[in-house]
């Protein structure tokens, strides 16, 4: 089977939803005729034409509350909002609206919208376009997240999502938009919630998601030749989190790593770290690690951008801390 | 504002008192249950306003939008819920028709096109936006009306929701309830320009209408929706009228001048509406069914309100999500 780039594979995805249910439509700023600051909406305006796929003027705030009453109005939006940096100007839309109109009008509806955005540093895009924000999403009753790794789980991870009734935020690490492939036909329908093993390993859990998923794989690897078998487990999916596969994985080796792009303080991180603590205390050798990036924006030189991202290096300290 | 002195048929006229009265004495008692502590939080009530509510809803059609604010009570019994389960709602109580999860600010019932009152002021323009869109894709025939008050005139939505329903040509109409209070400021410390002029800079059609007068509401309500199913352009209707109540129940208002207050009866948009029926045919005996008709209405859904069990905590934990729950 021929194989499809990361933004290709959403791409592909969008494209069959659209196909499938005629109440899909696609809404973001420069996703038609542009085809995407990312190319992801490529094609999607002339196949599916102006009444399914809206070129909205720059107003988050406005695109995401619209999709809220286009959802109640029997619409599936798909949005994009451009960075995910921008997501803090339509966060009344997605934490007020969006997360608890189901709640609070006491079930009588859901919101089935898609808010997909890029995160992540590596562009030098500086520390307004490069900041991965999901832990603020993943912290609001109502809302689920989800970060793919890999082409194959972006595809099912977005089918998944439009399937959703409930509002997903869809993440894109920018820096995997030209990895490639094979996707597996129709996807995985129940891809949310649910973490895959990346890599096996019995001697220490790695929990990871988007593109640390590749830096923790790397870490892992190199440490094989010091005897250390780490399980890298890609997370897919932030809220809800699969916390039954990682707690197998750590009742069997007995050492945790946790590692992210995002800042670590206050992260998704602390929260995989604070459950296991609770719930596995007994079953833990060694303390919980952290990996993630410092308390900083992101900065804009090159050379320090590539300080802050949390390396190769950083993963497997981080590992080798828990092997103490 | 003085009343438009214009001979109405009183078949058309006496529907909206009666919509009236049925929020005045509504809102009359959850201010009495409120003193009474059986109502929890806050509520805002919208006295003096009824007009309004009663003028646009006498328009809609049942598959027409709307979304509310947090002063919201008019709009959403004008646009036709239950009246036991909205008087459930607001006590927190189990068979309220959000199940004791919204209250007073977050009252919602899709199923009769309210798509929800909103705690945030201007949180509800854009949801009215995105419902325009969808009865613009999915051809419903029917318009969504975005409800705010002019506190909501400073908030960057409206002027992102103005902006796009011109640009889309949506079937939207923006409704500003001018009550020239936004919470505990006069309008003009709010908000520099003018309402009318900010719609024709976009584009869009204006009108002002004294919002006192439930008549003039509907009259220039229609003229609007007719418009918008036609495929007009957006439209925004301003309706000036006036807070009575404090922003909230309990509210001592001392930022207000007293004299703002006083002679209100004269411009009381039931008392107005009154006066022109009274002056009909059997004009007196009608206006008094319809206040023991309303009376019996409301007696009866606050005295099931009262008898309504507590909502169940589980069953709130399970509706945060549609399926499987979060973690």
């Amino acid at each position: 089977m021929a194989e499809t780039r990361f933004g290709r594979a959403i791409n592909q995805a969008i494209a069959e939803c659209m196909e499938e249910d005629s109440s899909v439509i696609v809404i973001g700023e420069d996703v038609g005729a542009a085809e995407g600051p990312f190319k992801v909406t490529r094609g999607l305006l002339n196949k599916f034409g102006s009444q399914r796929v809206f070129d909205t003027p720059i107003s988050e705030a406005a695109i995401v509350g619209a999709s809220v009453g286009a959802a109640l109005g029997g619409l599936k939006p798909v949005v994009e909002i451009m960075f995910m940096d921008f997501v803090t100007l339509a966060m009344d839309a997605l934490v007020n609206q969006a997360a608890k109109q189901r709640f609070m009008s006491g079930g009588q509806c859901s919101i089935p919208i898609v808010v997909r955005t890029p995160h992540g540093a590596g562009l030098s895009a500086g520390a307004q376009h490069s900041q991965c924000l999901e832990a603020w999403l993943a912290h609001v009753p109502g809302l689920k997240v989800v970060c793919p790794s890999n082409p194959p789980d972006a595809y099912s991870l977005f089918k998944a999502a439009v399937a959703d009734p409930d509002p997903v935020i869809f993440v894109e690490n920018k820096t995997l938009y030209a990895m490639a492939g094979e996707l597996a036909v129709g996807g995985d329908a129940d891809a949310i919630g649910r973490a895959r093993v990346a890599r096996p390993g019995r001697d220490v859990t790695v929990v990871s998601y988007g593109a640390s998923v590749h830096t923790s794989l790397a870490a892992a690897q190199s440490l094989q030749g010091a005897g250390i078998e780490a399980e890298v487990i890609d997370l897919r999916s932030l809220q809800p989190w699969d916390k039954e596969m990682v707690f197998a994985s750590v009742a069997r080796t007995h050492r945790v790593v946790i590692v992210h792009e995002a800042v670590r303080a206050f992260g998704v991180g602390a929260e995989i770290a604070a459950s296991i603590g609770e719930d596995l205390f007994d079953e833990l050798d060694a303390q919980i690690v952290r990996v993630g990036a410092p308390f900083m924006p992101v900065p804009f030189a090159k050379s320090l951008e590539a300080q802050y991202i949390p390396g190769v290096d950083a993963v497997t300290a981080g590992i080798r801390k828990a092997m103490v | 504002m003085s009343a438009t002195k214009k001979r109405v048929p009183k078949g058309r006229l006496l529907p909206l008192y009666e919509t009236m009265v049925l929020i005045r004495q509504t809102e009359i008692q959850l201010s009495k249950l409120f003193a009474d502590g059986e109502i929890p939080g806050s509520v805002h009530l919208c006295i003096g306003q009824e007009a309004v509510a009663a003028g646009i809803m006498s328009v809609l059609r049942p598959q027409d939008t709307i979304t509310s604010t947090h002063r919201g009570h008019g709009h959403v019994i004008a646009k036709g819920i239950d009246l036991g389960r909205f008087f459930k709602e607001v006590m927190g109580r189990a068979g309220g028709m959000c199940s004791g999860r919204g209250g007073s600010m977050h009252v919602a019932d899709p199923s009769v096109g309210l798509l929800g009152a909103n705690g945030i002021v201007g949180g509800g323009i854009t949801i009215a936006l995105g419902s325009a869109l969808a009865h613009q894709v999915r051809r419903t025939g029917g318009i969504a009306v975005a409800i705010f008050g002019d506190g909501a005139q400073a908030e960057g939505v409206l002027h992102e929701s103005l902006n796009i329903a011109s640009l889309w040509r949506l079937p939207l109409l923006f409704v500003c309830e001018n009550n020239r209070w936004a919470e505990f400021s006069p309008t003009s410390k709010h908000f520099a320009a003018d309402l009318g002029e900010l719609a024709r800079a976009f584009g869009l059609a204006f009108a002002r209408v004294d919002g006192n007068d439930a008549e003039a509401v509907a009259r220039e309500t229609e003229t609007a929706a007719a418009n918008l199913r036609e495929g007009g352009k957006p439209y925004v209707l301003e309706c000036v009228t006036l807070r009575v109540r404090g922003h909230y129940e309990g509210d001592p208002q001392k930022y207000r001048d007293l004299k703002e207050l006083s002679g209100l009866e004269a411009d009381d948009p039931i008392a107005r509406a009154a006066e022109v029926l009274r002056a009909l045919p059997d004009g007196e005996t009608e206006l008094r069914a319809v206040e023991e008709r309303v009376a019996l209405r409301v007696a009866e859904a606050v005295r099931q309100a009262k008898d309504d069990p507590l909502p169940d905590f589980q069953q709130a934990l399970q509706d945060v999500y549609t399926g499987v729950r979060g973690a």
